[in-house]
């Protein structure tokens, strides 16, 4: 299985880097340098908690516009290049295409997170001189951004086995902004106790994935801890929600007629 | 009698077409015949005629409204099929972020080389197909016919026992047309079969053991290229040089054309001793007298012209 899924990964991967994807550093780079100069001057005793926020919420956020925009494009631009075609000639499955394409984004939203992460730490060097105990746990909410990466990534994928990158993108980023609001549009339901508005909102709480678990930027921010029990929840909850959208993806690409 | 290379049995696809996409159209209706192990075997038929939707079938990248195909006796639903068979897409495009070198490379880890045999082969296909200059190139700096090459080095890469190509020769210049039929040919030595499709009838009519028509989706034969248009000459071609001064005969100055100072003309077969008595009498000089065979070409216009060939095209309802 890896003969064929891993050299798919390692070609995405190689397109990521040779498209400049990776130029976002830069742009990550300089806001870190700007935010930290700017903190460092001010000084109020809250450099930490600013630079940890807007750290975190930038490296959730870059990735995000990543994983949506380059996972529509994944399948829809090997079928509109035709490049899928004397790929599938070669003795790969289909859905071993699809988890190829996968891996592939999902290795490039990590090497990007992991440079973003070395970004974050220098600058939490620069305006506080050393790392403290509780910075470990950033490392964690750090983890939980991949997760929703992967989460996001797979969505995009789905949607893009059936429909166009246009559709996909507006499906996915419904699907996350709902994800992202999921206890309050729970909360609103359960408020309104209107019937018809509580089947509306239960199906969508039950249906979308619930992103905000996945958000521990705020926790660590204020050197808060996280239990460990949502470690292992989220883990087990991205890896259910991902093995179904690759599986209902490959389903319907499997059989689906390449134009 | 040994396992056919390919065998196609009762292919038949229905395009969906409308902005509904409710209605159908019968690309390809009730196919059926087999390309033998060792064949190079001719693909023809004119544009639409459904060549394309066949291989794609047989590649698995399409999937039929009914019928079966299989290759060396492997369903083509079986992905260890494709160990065995090469494909070159029509009009290939490939990554174009990749060197071509890098391509062959990625396409090779497919096959179980190891790292020091994926770099001699592709070493060795990249001079096979005239693109030792071009490895470290990138693909978007490719032209359409270094591409095409690219393809057909993707395609054979592997030594498969089955190769499929549509159209090989298109995009390329007269040196590549020659370069491919040798490569068809070397494949063929090789005991490997080959399938393609093509335009080019006199490629056709060189390469192949056998050829299959295809029009408007159905077949309208299969054989030796010769069997498939009678050999016999159906009328003989006279070019000569009028003499200044002298009318030619009303019958054959109808039939004439001329080309600068020479004249043309096509004559029944058991026509051609009369005129030629003809043109003695106004004293022409002839230059030359050959048959015309029909060709491949003659069949194909033919074909085209005749109503069968459009039934294709007619809608059908789901
Ligand atoms: N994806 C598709 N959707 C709808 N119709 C299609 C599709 N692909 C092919 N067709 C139709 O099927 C018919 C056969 O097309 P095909 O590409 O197989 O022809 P071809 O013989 O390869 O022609 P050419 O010589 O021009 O390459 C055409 O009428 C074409 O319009
Ligand atoms: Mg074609």
């Amino acid at each position: 299985m890896n003969a064929t899924v891993g050299p798919v990964a390692i070609n995405t991967f190689r397109e990521a880097v040779r498209d400049r994807v990776l130029y976002n550093l830069v742009l990550f780079a300089l806001l870190m340098i700007g935010a930290a100069i700017l903190v460092g001057e001010i000084s109020i005793g809250i450099e930490r908690l600013v630079i940890i926020n807007l750290g975190l919420s930038a490296i959730s956020i870059f990735g995000l516009v990543m994983a949506i925009f380059i996972g529509v494009g994944l399948v829809y631009k090997e079928i509109e290049k035709r490049t899928l075609y004397s790929l599938l000639a070669k003795p790969i499955r289909r859905w071993q295409f699809l988890v190829g394409k996968f891996a592939g984004l999902l290795l490039t939203l990590g090497v990007n997170t992991i440079f973003m992460t070395l970004g974050l730490a220098a600058a939490l060097v620069y305006v506080g001189g050393h790392f403290v105990r509780s910075d470990a746990s950033i490392l964690v909410a750090i983890y939980f951004i991949l997760l929703e990466f992967a989460l996001v990534t797979a969505l995009a994928m789905f949607f893009s086995c059936f429909s166009s990158p246009m559709l996909s993108t507006l499906f996915t980023l419904g699907i996350y902004i709902t994800g992202v609001f999921a206890d309050d549009i729970h909360g609103i339901g359960e408020f309104t106790k209107n019937p018809a508005v509580l089947a509306i909102t239960r199906t969508l709480y039950y249906l979308v994935p619930n992103f905000h678990n996945f958000n521990a930027i705020d926790t660590v921010a204020h050197g808060g801890a996280i239990p460990f029990s949502l470690v292992w929840q989220n883990t087990l909850y991205a890896a259910l929600y991902i093995a179904l959208l690759l599986v209902a993806g490959s389903a319907v690409f499997s059989g689906r007629n390449l134009k | 009698m040994s396992t056919p290379a390919i065998e196609i049995l009762g292919l038949t696809k229905d395009f969906p077409v409308g902005f509904w996409r409710k209605r159908m159209r019968r690309s390809l209706d009730n196919l059926t015949f087999q390309v033998e192990e060792g064949e190079v075997f001719g693909f023809l038929g004119p544009n639409g005629a459904g060549k394309t939707t066949t291989m794609k079938l047989l590649m698995g990248l399409i999937f039929p409204t009914s019928g079966t195909a299989r290759v060396r006796g492997r369903s083509i639903d079986d992905v260890q099929m494709h160990r065995e068979i090469g494909y070159l897409p029509e009009q290939p495009y490939f990554y174009d972020y990749l060197t071509a070198r890098e391509l062959l490379d990625y396409y090779a880890r497919f096959s179980n080389y190891s790292k020091a045999e994926r770099r001699e082969r592709v070493g060795r296909f990249l001079e096979r197909v005239g693109l030792a200059a071009a490895g470290n190139v990138q693909l978007r700096k490719f032209s359409k016919g270094m591409l095409q090459r690219a393809g057909i080095a993707q395609a054979i890469l592997h030594d498969p026992a089955v190769v499929i190509l549509d159209e090989p020769m298109s995009g390329l210049d007269p040196v590549g047309r020659r370069e491919v039929r040798d490569i068809i040919l070397d494949l063929k030595k090789q005991g490997r079969t080959v399938f393609f499709s093509t335009h080019i009838l006199s490629d056709a009519e060189m390469l192949c053991d056998r050829v299959a028509v295809l029009a408007g989706g159905k077949l309208q034969g299969v054989g030796a290229p010769g069997e498939i248009v009678s050999m016999k000459a159906h009328a003989m071609e006279i070019l000569f040089e009028a003499r200044e001064g002298r009318a030619l005969p009303a019958a054959l100055a109808k039939n004439a054309t001329r080309i600068g100072g020479r004249c043309r003309v096509e004559v029944p077969e058991e026509a051609l001793y009369g005129a030629l008595e003809q043109l003695r009498n106004c004293e022409a000089r002839i230059l030359s007298v050959s048959p015309v065979h029909p060709t491949l070409e003659d069949y194909f216009f033919r074909l085209v012209g005749s109503p069968a060939t459009s039934r294709g095209l007619e809608e059908i309802s789901r």
